[in-house]
């Protein structure tokens, strides 16, 4: 009998195609996402030395970074963005490879369309040049971003070069109270961890807490696992992820989905196996979180206050702190709940899909935001969640509360479209990075979670939505 | 790839811990389609004022730092977006070789496939390497892949660890590309077998 292997281990046994005396190994990769910030490099590489896409049936490409979220039957007036765009569209077609313009119904933020049309599985391997793609590891996927010459290594090869990273074990029991989801679960870890916590790692998450969240909490919790610092995060697959998958256009169909589900019913980690680390959260007792500073480290209980960095002993980490305090326009002892807005921000690959989107709407229906805020912009993570919510009144639901509701694409999570934040504006936003200038130049991002953003429109400033009914 | 050897220069000192790749090189130079002319992006936020001249505050501004070719920096570097385009804008500027306690993931991995020697050293040796970097011109670090060692101004040195696999691509500047294609009656091979086992895929 061979020894317990974790989740990870499974995954990563099944996909080594050679493996080197010194435990370099060279990894097979089932499925390569593409968007067109991270691609035109890579196929120029191909073009420079003549080589083919080994498996072009095994990528699918998609433009998400650069779309405007306004009206695109015109085009992209950008001319930087409809380059790149044009570039991508041009790419997929020279080298065969299946891809969704914006103008398909089908696009949207590629680690929202993976799933969506069943290209993600379970126990498989996905990349994408995006560092998000730990998104996918909900599905008992190993899947982890990766930068533009391992887009061409794994366009040319189908494999990338891999070490095997340490597996940690992120233990969540427990069962949250009303109002606090995933990004909350996520939020909290990356405190607790900080942004290098889990460098090297791959983080399987596990626990009551975690069975509970749906495929989509599951995705924000696996999407954050970047923050983290791991490279990929995983869930073991169950019944809810096949439930979600079952019937979604590139899922296998009939015998092949019963062999599939054979396969996937022994994805979970082994009793005994070893994890190099294990981190606890209690999820009874976990409050909604909110960040104050540049980091996704630089979180708080939305009861909280701003913390002092002063008495931080590294004199580097605290001139880092102090600074992120400066860039975000606060002082320490503030309460959270004291900090007022300007502007809110629901989408991304964190938070745009159809739950996170129901999830606002309960918050919002039949109020008004607040009349502080510049605006509120709703972006759904694909065409196709656009369509499931206007299909359930969501739509109406948030333009009638005073939001902006727009085309799907990633938007504001990263401004490279025209949605940007202002110098100074404090924004509350269901994304994922807080980083200086992120959202814009000189703009102020607080992470939070759909429903903490949409009370926060409401309020003009942070609430407990906890309190609200 | 440009071998990365010996490489003797002034470090530049950013002190700043969790420094992201947004932080390195902002979104609106991800427009571009090319590798290359990402130099003067490098930084742009903190180097640049509003209205475009230098902040004379920012390290690489500084008279001894502007043509550092080592970047020494608080722990967790390159953390955040996978945007290799952070490793081309450090090799465009000059940068060669980053040393800091930790460096995320997929930066580290891409300084490998740009000629970029990323260094991970102890906290007290980070510091000791910070009060050399703070010394400007009267002091330079030379870095040597072969012995991996730091010489620091004063002759004393810092050993360190690299993977040996990366250290031989960096030392003979190998395209893996074509390393791994080398492989491809493997691949091959292992591609009937996942076939077989997994036929789904």
């Amino acid at each position: 009998m061979s020894a317990p292997k974790t989740l990870y281990d499974k995954i990563f046994d099944d996909h080594v195609v050679d493996r080197q005396a010194d435990g370099t190994c060279l990894l097979y990769i089932d499925r390569h996402l593409v968007h067109e910030v991270t691609s035109p490099q890579a196929f120029e590489g191909l073009r420079m030395t003549n080589r083919k896409v080994r498996a072009p049936e095994k990528t699918l490409a998609v433009v998400d970074h650069n779309v405007p979220t306004s009206d695109r039957s015109k085009g992209i007036q950008e001319e930087e963005s409809r380059i790149q765009v044009e570039t991508l569209a041009k790419n997929a077609a020279d080298f065969g490879i299946e891809y969704y313009s914006e103008r398909d119904k089908r696009q949207g933020v590629v680690h929202v369309i993976g799933p969506e049309q069943g290209f993600t599985l379970p126990g498989t391997t996905i990349v994408c040049g995006d560092s998000h793609t730990s998104t996918h590891g909900a599905f008992g996927a190993l899947a982890h971003g990766i930068g533009t010459s391992e887009v061409e290594h794994v366009l040319a090869t189908q494999t990338l070069i891999q070490k095997k990273a340490k597996n940690m074990l992120i233990q969540v029991d427990g069962t949250l109270q009303n109002g606090v989801t995933g990004k909350d679960i996520a939020l909290a870890i990356i405190g607790e961890i900080g942004t290098a916590g889990g460098t090297g790692s791959v983080m399987e998450y596990a626990g009551s807490a975690i069975r509970e969240l749906t495929m989509e909490g599951r995705m924000t919790v696996c999407n954050m696992s970047i923050e983290g610092g791991a490279r990929a995060g995983l869930v073991a697959p169950d019944e809810k992820t096949y439930a979600y998958l079952a019937g979604r256009p590139k899922a296998p169909q009939g015998a092949n989905w019963d062999a599939a589900r054979r396969y996937w019913d022994t994805l979970n980690t082994d009793e005994g196996a070893h994890f190099d680390r294990i981190v606890k959260l209690d999820a009874n007792n976990l409050p909604p979180i909110v960040s104050w500073g540049t980091s996704p480290e630089d979180v708080v209980s939305v009861n909280g206050i701003v913390p002092d960095p002063s008495a931080i002993a590294d004199e580097v980490k605290r001139e880092s702190k102090i600074r992120a305090l400066s860039y975000m326009g606060l002082t320490a002892g503030t309460k959270m709940t004291d900090i007022e807005l300007d502007v809110v921000w629901i989408g991304s690959c964190t938070n745009g899909r159809i739950e996170d989107l129901r999830a606002a709407a309960d918050i919002l229906k039949g109020k008004k935001i607040s009349d502080r805020l510049a605006y509120m912009m709703v972006v759904p993570g694909s065409g196709l969640v656009k369509e499931q919510a206007e299909a359930e009144g969501l739509d109406k639901i948030f333009i009638e509360a005073g939001a902006q509701w727009r085309e799907p694409g990633c938007s504001m999570c990263l401004g490279m479209n025209p949605d940007q934040l202002l110098p100074g504006q404090r924004c509350a936003s269901t994304s994922n990075r807080n980083f200086e200038g992120r959202q814009g130049f000189k703009g102020r991002t607080h992470l939070v979670s759909p429903k903490m953003a949409a009370a926060a429109a409401l309020a003009g400033r942070f609430v407990d939505v906890r309190t609200m009914n | 790839m440009q071998p990365f050897t010996k490489l003797t220069s002034t470090p530049a000192p950013l002190k700043v811990v969790n420094v992201d790749t947004d932080m390195i090189i902002p979104k609106q130079f991800l427009k571009t389609i090319k590798r290359t002319g990402l130099g003067t992006a490098l930084f742009s936020e903190m180097r640049y004022k509003e209205d475009g001249s230098e902040n004379p505050d920012f390290v690489l501004n500084k008279p001894a730092y502007r043509k550092s070719e080592i970047l020494i920096a608080g722990d967790n570097f390159g953390c955040g977006s996978s945007r290799e385009h952070a490793p081309w804008a450090l090799l465009d500027f000059g940068i060669r070789c980053v040393i800091s306690t930790s460096f995320a993931d997929i930066f580290y991995n891409n300084c490998f496939k740009n000629g970029i020697l990323p260094i991970t050293v102890s906290p007290e040796d980070l510091d000791k390497l910070f009060d050399d970097a703070d010394r400007g011109s009267n002091a330079t670090l030379t870095v040597d892949l072969e012995k991996q060692e730091i010489t620091g101004p004063d002759g004393g040195t810092v050993k360190f660890d690299i993977d040996p696999f990366r250290k031989k691509c960096l030392i003979e500047g190998l395209d893996d590309i074509g390393l791994t294609m080398e492989k491809a009656p493997k691949i091959a091979g292992y591609e009937t077998k996942a076939k077989a086992d997994r036929p789904w895929l």
